[in-house]
């Protein structure tokens, strides 16, 4: 599993060129987030790809070509900050709420929505902790789930902020006239 | 000055330089048709809009320049599709423009509404939609810019109905291009070029492999330079061909699945690549597990994505080839290979003897000889446009180029149907050049409608047919690899000679090798289009050949036949 960051233009269709690119490279996806950055021009992503080291580099280099694209890296090696955040709908009944409380409290979860046969319990933390808790409610009755996928910062002083200057870029600097 | 888009869009090529258009009118695209007609652009009209991308892209090979293709919306987009995937994969600056749907109506199905954008997303370098005439400018400057720089690609601008005829301000000075920023990459440490230099200084058997980023770079000269100083010998990929002069004592010719065998083994027994501008195809490398096993790699390479990608690679140097061989020239100590040179010299010795070239006369007419008596009598001096199979093959092995971009050819997605349209295209980008297609009897049925085009236009490119009868590439893997089980390859053809005569194009039928040479003569000497059709021997075969996957020390030679066996040195 390899995890990239993307700063990319905060434009329609930049998610499909960036999804259809991981696609043609026949890189799995497992998640891929995007949300605004403090400059609304400039969404941020984070991809976590099915791929190795090789495959990773490859995709950051390739992503680095589209145009909508203002910088990508592989940050899988660095000191990462991860966080994935869950809501779950378990179903609960008088019997087997307490022991549920039990456990979501270990996990330090919260009970979002309580209904007579099911509770909702949003949980966010690294990848791990979420799969952990899935896994002791599991036997409770999992009855729906949504994840946001991951997102990740490198910790710090390892900053990775966009390039900023409205340049045409260090390669397109040769003139795209056809005069010669 | 108030415009409407279509006059925008017309008068910011014409700016940029643009003289010819190659196009096929339609409805979405007639706004700007009629601006067109007020214009000094030169519009060709093609006769199917797959021929009008490779024109475009034909018009970039042969000059370095960006070439222009237009096309309504809906069928005339689709019909680009495989010309700009061609044009993707060998890396060549195409503009498409297409006209599209109005931007009230997009998303409901109108009549002859496609999502060409989305179509075409993984096979241009960049695609847009322009929906408001104010935009044109800007984004057509964009276009050639993104089309033309770095790794060159296609760049396709679907420009909606209402954008075309709505009415802008034009001003070309404040419709500067505005790309995102992108980070600065610092392209390679200095650690990893003193390591390149290293292995360049100490190595005992180098060999360059050189391939068409140097044309696309401009990088002939530094190159040229480069291969004196260092006395490296040099073998070229199919779209190196012509980056450096086929005379040259250290041009070794073509390596891969079709490349000569002292090329091949050269490369398997060097102990350093250096990889100049390509990107180590299937078709180059065989094999990868046995790919020159005691070679050291250096890579020379502008895309950081071609690093390392099939072969894992000692020194990537990741810049324009020009800049890096200039960085890397003062470093470079004069080396002395002529051992190693002179060994594979003698590699060399043993694939001239199984030289179809050296066969006398024995009634038969093989595509070889044609093609090596169009290189003497052009004296290697013609572009020469091929199409994609058996005879792509011969011209690589039997016409030497000395210069570059006089080689066109469809490299990386092989389209048959290429050749004709791209001599069209590349004769209005080198009106002085004499053109030769070289083309399959295959091939040339994919896209014959153009010879309409030629005649419309009236240029002169001469045609020669290499007529086997057969899909004769195809042939040759049933018969090598499916025991000459022959399906669907034999071939019925027109009379291409009486096709032609009814297009209004001269033409002659050649079955006999003395024939030859008084043909392409005769063909010269016409100011006007000629078309040979050369009935070649049926089930001739390319050889050396490395079968698909094998090792590129495990080729398929020329069988020693008798004929072979009498045969003299050249
Ligand atoms: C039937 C058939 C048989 C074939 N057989 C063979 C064969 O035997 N041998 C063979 O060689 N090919 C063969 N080919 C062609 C093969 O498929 C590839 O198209 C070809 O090898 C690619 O050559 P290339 O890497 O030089 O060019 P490209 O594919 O165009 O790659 C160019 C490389 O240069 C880089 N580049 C671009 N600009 C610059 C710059 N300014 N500075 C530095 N780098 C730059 C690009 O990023 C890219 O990596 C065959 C094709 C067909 C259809
Ligand atoms: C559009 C397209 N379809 C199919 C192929 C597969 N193909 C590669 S070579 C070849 C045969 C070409 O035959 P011809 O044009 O007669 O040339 P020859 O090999 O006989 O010289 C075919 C069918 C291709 N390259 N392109
Ligand atoms: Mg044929």
């Amino acid at each position: 599993m390899q995890t990239l960051v993307a700063y990319v233009e905060n434009k329609p269709g930049v998610l499909n060129r960036v999804s259809s690119l991981a696609r043609r490279l026949a890189i799995n996806i497992d998640s891929l987030t995007v949300g605004p950055t403090e400059n609304e021009a400039i969404a941020r992503m984070t991809i976590v790809a099915h791929t190795d080291e090789r495959g990773a580099h490859r995709l950051e280099a390739s992503l680095e070509k589209l145009v909508d694209v203002l910088l990508a890296e592989n940050i899988s090696t660095r000191a990462l900050l991860e966080r994935d955040l869950a809501l779950i709908k378990v179903s609960a009944d008088q019997q087997n709420r307490p022991h549920l409380m039990e456990l979501i409290k270990v996990f330090r979860a919260r009970v979002v929505d309580v209904a007579p046969e099911s509770l909702i319990i949003e949980v966010s933390g690294a990848v791990d902790k979420i799969d952990g808790l899935l896994e002791v409610l599991r036997p409770f009755g999992v009855l729906e789930m949504a994840r946001t996928g991951r997102i990740s910062m490198t910790r710090g002083g390892d900053l990775l902020q966009p390039p900023v200057e409205e340049s045409s870029g260090s390669e397109l600097e040769s003139t795209g006239s056809n005069v010669k | 000055m108030k415009l409407i888009g279509a006059e925008i869009l017309c008068e910011s090529l014409t700016r940029l330089g643009v003289r010819e258009i190659f196009g096929y009118p339609g409805g979405a695209i007639l706004p700007v048709y009629d601006a067109l007609g007020k214009s000094k652009l030169h519009h060709v009209l093609v006769r199917h809009e797959q021929g009008a991308t490779h024109m475009a892209d034909g018009y970039a090979r042969a000059s370095g320049g960006i070439g222009v293709a237009m096309a309504t919306s809906g069928p005339g987009a689709t019909n680009m599709v495989t010309g700009i995937a061609t044009a993707m994969m060998d890396s060549s600056p195409v503009v498409c423009i297409t006209g599209q749907v109005s931007s009230k109506v997009l998303g409901s199905d109108a009549f002859q509404e496609i999502d060409i954008t989305g179509i075409t997303m993984p096979i241009t370098k960049h695609n847009v939609v322009i929906t408001k005439a104010e935009d044109i400018a800007r984004t057509i400057r964009e276009a050639f810019l993104i089309a033309n720089s770095g790794r060159p690609g296609p760049v396709l601008v679907d420009i909606t109905k209402d954008a075309q005829q709505a009415i802008a301000e034009f001003n070309w000075e404040a419709s500067e291009p505005k790309l995102p920023p992108k980070r600065l990459r610092n392209n390679h440490d200095q650690a990893e070029f003193d390591r390149a230099v290293e292995m360049l200084n100490t190595a005992k058997r180098p060999i360059i492999l050189a391939g068409h980023g140097i044309m696309v770079s401009g990088a002939m000269r530094a190159f040229e330079q480069f291969v004196r100083t260092g006395n490296y010998p040099v073998a070229m990929t199919l779209l190196g061909i012509g980056c450096f002069p086929a005379d040259n004592a250290l041009n070794l010719g073509m390596m891969g699945m079709h490349g000569e065998a002292w090329v091949n083994n050269a490369i398997q027994e060097a102990d350093l690549l250096i990889a100049v501008g390509m990107r180590f195809d299937d078709r180059v490398t065989g094999d990868l597990r046995t790919y020159a096993k005691s070679a050291r790699k250096i890579h020379i390479e502008i895309d950081r994505a071609e690093i390392n990608k099939n072969v894992k690679v000692d020194a990537a140097l990741v810049g324009d080839a020009r800049d890096v061989l200039e960085r890397l020239m003062p470093r470079i100590q004069t080396c002395d290979h002529s051992a190693w040179i002179r060994h594979v010299a003698e590699l060399k010795g043993d694939s001239a003897v199984r030289d179809i070239q050296s066969l006398p006369d024995n009634g038969h007419l093989y595509a070889a000889h044609v093609i090596n008596d169009i290189w003497k009598e052009t004296r290697g001096e013609a572009i020469v446009v091929t199409d994609v199979g058996q005879h792509q093959m011969w011209e690589a092995q039997y016409y030497h180029h000395n210069r570059p971009r006089t080689l066109i050819t469809s490299g990386g997605l092989g389209t048959m149907g290429f050749a004709l349209p791209a001599a069209i295209g590349a004769k209005f980008a080198k009106p002085d050049s004499e053109v030769w297609v070289v083309v399959g009897d295959g091939g040339f049925q994919m896209t014959m409608c153009e010879l309409a085009t030629i005649v419309q236009e009236k240029i002169n490119i001469k045609i020669a047919i290499i007529n086997n009868g057969f899909l004769g590439m195809v042939r040759q893997w049933q018969e090598f690899f499916y025991d000459k089980r022959y399906v669907a390859t034999p071939l019925v053809a027109p009379d291409f000679a009486a096709l032609a005569n009814a297009f209004g194009i001269r033409a002659e039928r050649i079955t006999k090798r003395a024939e030859v040479i008084p043909t392409i003569r005769s063909a010269r000497e016409s100011a006007e289009t000629v078309l040979i059709d050369f009935r070649v021997e049926q089930e001739d075969s390319v050889y050396p050949m490395v079968a698909a996957g094998a090792s590129l020390s495990d080729m398929i030679r020329r069988p020693n036949s008798p004929l072979v066996e009498t045969a003299t040195e050249p």
